[in-house]
């Protein structure tokens, strides 16, 4: 199958050559780093984690969030979603691979890396991790590769293959779930211990993902034959409005407690994050953009008429997805730093270095999903588009 | 470049004996001729079930008290003088009481001026119940089980920055770039660190083999006391039952093991 990544037509290959581009950059300032060490990035002793661990966590969600069209299309035989199951488990896999790439990327001895599995700690929830990432991109690869090829041969999938689809079902929210774990079991990290951490990662993780797979599915109807349908896009878009919604009601939560409670240190990351504190508001900008495309975004979904309307769905997605994109894959990490241990205020802002090697693993995962999902399409538009029978 | 005879001769003089000695050295290997060094606890060394440290905050009065205290530390263990804040490594520094004990300055801000205006010595506090160990995905950082010292194998951490992230303290510090540079008078006793690893105090394990005690204690001139919390006769145990002291962040349940002692007998 995968001959067919390797004819295309020029907009194609100007847009693989464009992602090499990105990489080679990328690989270059990671060249830098490994030499230099982190300290060409904008961490610190402060907040040691940054761009590359809440690029981590957002790409997490986007990798579990495959299982919100696996789920009603093998669960609930939710015929709509059958030929758009495949971009969903093929978004996981490069989702799933930029995880591990970001980790790679953040470590101080990457050459060590092995040390994880060399000295295996099972008290550590960084080793759960690796083994449910592990696993995850497993089964989306067996379970993807499997039901395309036999899609291809004209062929029922094998029937053994309903387990692993089951166990991918299962699996998607473990490692959403223990990536919160990785942050809501730390003491004095008072802005990640909440047990709704992980219901929360897991909300705006389904929010997040299906509104990429709304602008995905959108891009290969207008650049290929394939169209992955309009009732199953205006199910995504469903999906998207009720995550999205549940996803806000969360924050609502934390906000709460935070601060009906009154307890100082559950509120100065949230004060920070949105006000400043003490002078101190790097981050404040880019906090009230993402809430100010929140609420364009629920504007546009919550009303069915807009929503209904594919360009305004477009629109809403993309704010979905930016919008959270700030949320988690900025503020969450950074903001659980400050104050530090010792309530005092270290900004963070990534470096040029950090930023440019961040934008090469995400090409490096465009580059994986542009392949997989040509294959996909390459296939359906071979044998012309009909339904199909997982 | 050529080589000359003379030269070429040399290098193939010079090899063959190398390869002749390297084949030796293999051979009385091989023969068990030479054995790995038997491990023996030095006969000096300090031994307790459970280590700890109490800092009395009365004894340190000029600047000049902290200063030699942090200085034999940092001037044995190889530690940088970083001056960039971001990326400064520090084992043993002061902080402010509101800083170091942020709960008990919530409950009285009405507290004596001597405090409020005091520095505190902090360090690793080598808790009973260490967060870091808990996190550590490779066993770089542990619990030494025959004493409680929360140690750091270098050779083996990864750079994940999950102990960081977990320690409440903010103990720990991370190589962002090569320390070697910024180590102003080298201690060739010491192991030097590279980039890219994170350390801590070790409470001078180091020391503590040989005899010693931790060099903050011995530079302390008495204002810190290191004994085994276990032992109800020891001094540390002693010194702790006659005056008032506190540890920082106990609510948090790693029980600490660096106590304050604020008040008098």
């Amino acid at each position: 199958m995968l001959e067919t990544a390797f004819k295309g037509s020029r907009i194609y290959w100007a847009w693989v050559l464009f992602l090499l581009v990105i990489i080679g950059i990328g690989f270059i300032f990671y060249l830098r780093q490994f030499i230099i060490g982190l300290g060409v990035t904008g961490m610190s002793r402060d907040v040691s984690w940054g761009f590359y661990i809440s690029q981590f966590t957002f790409l997490v969600g986007i990798a579990a969030s495959g299982v919100m069209v696996v789920l009603p299309y093998y669960l609930h035989n939710y015929k709509a979603f059958g030929k758009i199951t495949i971009l969903g488990e093929f978004l996981a896999i490069p989702a799933v691979i930029m995880c591990m790439l970001f980790i790679f990327v953040d470590l101080g001895q990457p050459l060590r890396v092995l040390n994880v599995i060399l000295y295996p700690t099972l008290n550590s929830v960084m080793f759960y991790d690796m083994v449910v990432l592990g696993g995850y991109l497993f089964l989306n690869v067996l379970v993807g590769w499997s039901a395309l090829s036999s899609e291809r041969k004209g062929i029922a999938p094998p029937k053994w293959l309903k387990f692993f689809i089951i166990l991918s079902i299962i699996w998607a929210p473990s490692i959403h779930t223990v990536t919160a774990f990785l942050y809501s079991g730390l003491p004095g990290k008072y802005f990640w211990m909440s047990a709704l951490l992980a219901a929360q990662f897991l909300a705006s993780a389904f929010a997040s993902g299906p509104s990429l797979l709304i602008l995905l599915a959108l891009i290969v109807r207008k650049f290929t034959k394939f169209d992955p349908g309009q009732e199953a896009i205006q199910a995504l878009g469903k999906i998207v409005t009720y995550f999205m919604l549940t996803s806000v009601f969360f924050l609502g939560l934390k906000l709460f407690t935070s601060f009906y409670s009154g307890i100082p240190a559950y509120s100065h990351s949230i004060i920070y994050l949105y006000a400043g504190l003490d002078d101190y508001n790097k981050l404040v900008p880019i906090m009230w953009i993402s809430n100010i495309l929140t609420v364009i975004a629920l504007v546009l979904l919550v009303i069915p008429q807009l929503r209904k309307n594919e360009l305004l769905l477009a629109i809403a997605s993309v704010c979905v997805f930016f919008a959270l994109w700030i949320d988690k894959g900025f503020g969450l990490i950074v903001g659980g730093f400050v104050p530090n241990s010792f309530k005092q205020i270290t900004e963070y802002w990534p470096t040029l270095p950090e930023m440019s090697i961040t934008l090469g693993v995400w090409a490096i995962g465009f580059l994986i999903l542009t392949i997989l999902y040509k294959i996909a399409v390459s296939i359906r538009e071979e044998i012309g588009n009909v339904d199909v029978h997982h | 470049m050529g080589i000359n005879r003379r030269d070429f001769l040399k290098i193939a003089g010079i090899s063959t004996l190398a390869s002749i000695g390297g084949a030796a050295g293999l051979t009385l290997i091989k023969s068990g001729a030479i054995e790995a060094a038997q491990y023996i606890d030095d006969p000096r060394a300090l031994k307790a079930k459970r280590w700890g440290i109490a800092i009395d905050i009365n004894k340190f009065k000029t600047p000049e008290d902290y200063k030699r205290v942090m200085n034999a530390c940092h001037t044995i263990h190889n530690v940088p003088e970083i001056n960039n804040p971001k990326e400064e490594i520090k084992w043993i520094w002061t902080e402010s009481y509101e800083h170091s004990f942020s709960s008990q300055e919530y409950a009285n801000p009405y507290i004596q001026d001597h405090l409020k205006k005091k520095p505190f010595l902090v360090l690793c506090n080598h808790c009973d119940n260490p967060p870091c160990v808990r996190v550590c995905p490779t066993k770089a950082t542990y619990k030494r089980e025959s004493d409680g010292i929360v140690m750091m194998d270098m050779h083996r951490c990864i750079g994940c920055r999950f102990c960081m992230a977990g320690c409440p303290y903010g103990a720990r510090s991370f190589n962002w770039r090569d320390p070697r540079p910024f180590i102003k008078k080298l201690n060739p006793e010491f192991p030097t660190r590279m980039k890219g690893v994170v350390e801590k105090c070790t409470l001078c394990y180091e020391k503590l083999a040989i005899g010693l005690k931790p060099a903050c204690v011995e530079a302390s001139n008495g204002g810190m006391y290191f004994g085994d919390l276990s032992d109800p006769n020891s001094d540390i145990r002693k010194v702790l039952a006659s005056h008032y002291s506190i540890r920082r962040k106990a609510e948090l349940g790693t029980t600490p093991c660096v106590f304050y002692i604020i008040g008098g007998q």
